[in-house]
């Protein structure tokens, strides 16, 4: 399996987005190996602060040169500061994807739903299931 | 992956860490690394493509120069030996077959390089339709092919070959030794860049790759994948076989005029053509850029403010203009440069105008000036 970086200290999703806890806020973004699967990011679309965004649900879309891919809401929540820098630069997703190529800051609506999301070591299996 | 073909370079491109993926029928090499990164190194310096997918039919023997003619859309009995031109095989209702490059090899010997999902199709309808006297044989599985193209193709070519490739006109070949393989030099290619297509013996292969990669070395020659051969094909505005083209779409209708005998020998299909140029096209192919941020997709909608009026059959960001572009097929009275579009994105109209084509001209970097133009 190529390497991935999966920080220890994130949740994940099985479809490829972290979160990191902010106190009562939650970052979101895509992981390495999404951002690897896609290859060069040239166009990410992501909601409006002030909107919600469901656990589960379809929030964004971020696209490479050849794919296009749906962001799935970790948790359900309301957006409080969207990555406007991404409309430039899209390609930070690629160079720093636990940095600068963060996407969304929500308040979860409910935020034991935290709890259900994958650990490094989970998420690291779930990478090497679909590798194989 | 099962029952996909490979080609002889399957092993050199797995060593290269290429993500391969299956394309009609092979399991080819769509990106090394970063497809921008391979895009660039086409257009400034040089990029090596195994393009071995593609297919060679064979025609020789009395009467194949006639076989030819009456099978593609453009003149070929006034083609010189060693000089190849692009042209269409059409159906009798006018639709196309496929879109090839036609080589003369000799009098009365030719090949069709054809596409690759193509291949059996072509060949069926090549052996219908040509006279029992004409050998046509179906070279693929042990012809190979490398495109080599961008700017710096031809020093690459004379760092491994006798000098004198330089002298060989766009659309022409001949013979080399380059290393220890004999290939077929053909300049021609599909990527709007100068650049040459290598045609040798599937066991030659990998020494012809490796030879090239060690002489383009000294010129920034990198492997390029499928990726940015979409990408820089779009960008020349070249058609691609199942996008722009398809056994219901006329040449004409795809803009290919120039590669459509009008008035000269007869061709398979062209009295369809004619007719169906003289009772008016539905749509023709447009290239049209993305006025907003947005990367159109072949299968969106083209709309009118609002209604749905054509299709988007490829589009891209394009790298070297930095801004998204498409071709697509619209009704005729708006195919002129300037008219404004809109295209269907996740619901939403992104606006978007018609533009003369091709995108991008030559083989260097453009100025956004000369971008915009029409």
């Amino acid at each position: 399996m190529a390497d991935y970086d999966i920080p220890q200290e994130l949740r994940y999703t099985r479809e490829d987005e972290w979160i990191r806890i902010e106190g009562e806020r939650v970052v979101i973004g895509v992981t390495d190996y999404a951002q690897q699967q896609l290859g060069d990011v040239v166009f990410v679309e992501l909601p409006a602060v002030g909107s919600g965004i469901e656990r589960g649900e379809p929030f964004g879309v971020v696209e490479s040169v050849k794919a296009v891919a749906d962001l799935f809401g970790p948790v359900s929540g309301r957006v409080v500061e969207m990555n406007a820098l991404l409309a430039e630069q899209p390609e930070l997703v690629n160079s720093d994807c636990y940095g600068d190529g963060w996407m969304l800051v929500i308040e979860p609506d409910e935020p034991s739903e935290i709890e259900d999301l994958l650990v490094a070591s989970d998420y690291r299996q779930h990478v090497k299931d679909r590798a194989d | 992956m099962s029952g996909l073909q490979r080609t002889p370079l399957f092993e050199a491109h797995e060593r290269l860490g290429a993500r391969l993926v299956p394309f009609a029928g092979f399991e080819l090499p769509v990106q090394y690394g970063s497809i921008l990164e391979e895009h660039a190194a086409v257009r400034e310096r040089a990029g090596l493509f195994d393009v071995s997918h593609m297919g060679q039919l064979h025609l020789r023997g009395p009467g194949a120069t006639a076989a030819v003619e009456w099978l593609v859309s453009c003149p070929v009995a006034s083609l010189r030996v060693g000089r190849v031109r692009y042209g269409c095989l059409c159906n009798e209702a006018g639709g196309v077959v496929d879109d090839v490059t036609v080589y003369r090899l000799g009098d009365e010997q030719w090949f069709l390089c054809v596409n690759a999902s193509n291949i059996e199709k072509d060949y069926r309808w090549v052996v219908r339709h040509t006279p029992a006297g004409v050998a046509v044989e179906n070279r693929s599985a042990e012809t190979a092919l490398l495109a080599l193209q961008g700017p710096a193709s031809l020093a690459v070519l004379d760092a491994c070959s006798d000098p004198g490739l330089g002298a060989l006109p766009r659309f022409a070949f001949t013979h080399a030794k380059l290393g220890a393989a004999q290939v077929l030099v053909s300049r021609t290619g599909y990527t709007g860049s100068d650049g040459f297509e290598l045609y040798c013996a599937a066991a030659d292969a990998l020494a012809l790759w490796e030879t090239l990669c060690r002489a383009g070395a000294a010129h920034g020659l990198a492997p390029a994948g499928l990726g940015a051969r979409d990408t820089l094909r779009l960008e020349a505005a070249l058609p691609l076989y199942g996008h722009e083209l398809d056994d219901e779409t006329s040449p004409l209708e795809a803009r290919l005029d120039r590669f459509v005998k009008q008035g000269g020998p007869a061709f398979l299909g062209g009295e369809a053509i004619e007719r169906r140029r003289q009772a008016g096209h539905r749509k023709l192919l447009v290239g049209f850029e993305l006025m907003e941020r947005g990367i159109p997709r072949a299968g969106y909608a083209l709309a009118l403010a609002g209604s749905e009026v054509g299709v988007v059959t490829s589009g891209a960001p394009s790298p070297t203009l930095q801004k998204s572009i498409g071709l697509g097929y619209v009704p005729p009275a708006l195919a002129e440069p300037g008219t404004r579009l809109e295209v269907k994105v996740r619901g939403r109209g992104l606006s978007a105008r018609v533009v003369a084509t091709p995108f991008v001209r030559g083989s260097t970097r453009v100025s956004s000036e000369g971008a915009s133009r029409g």
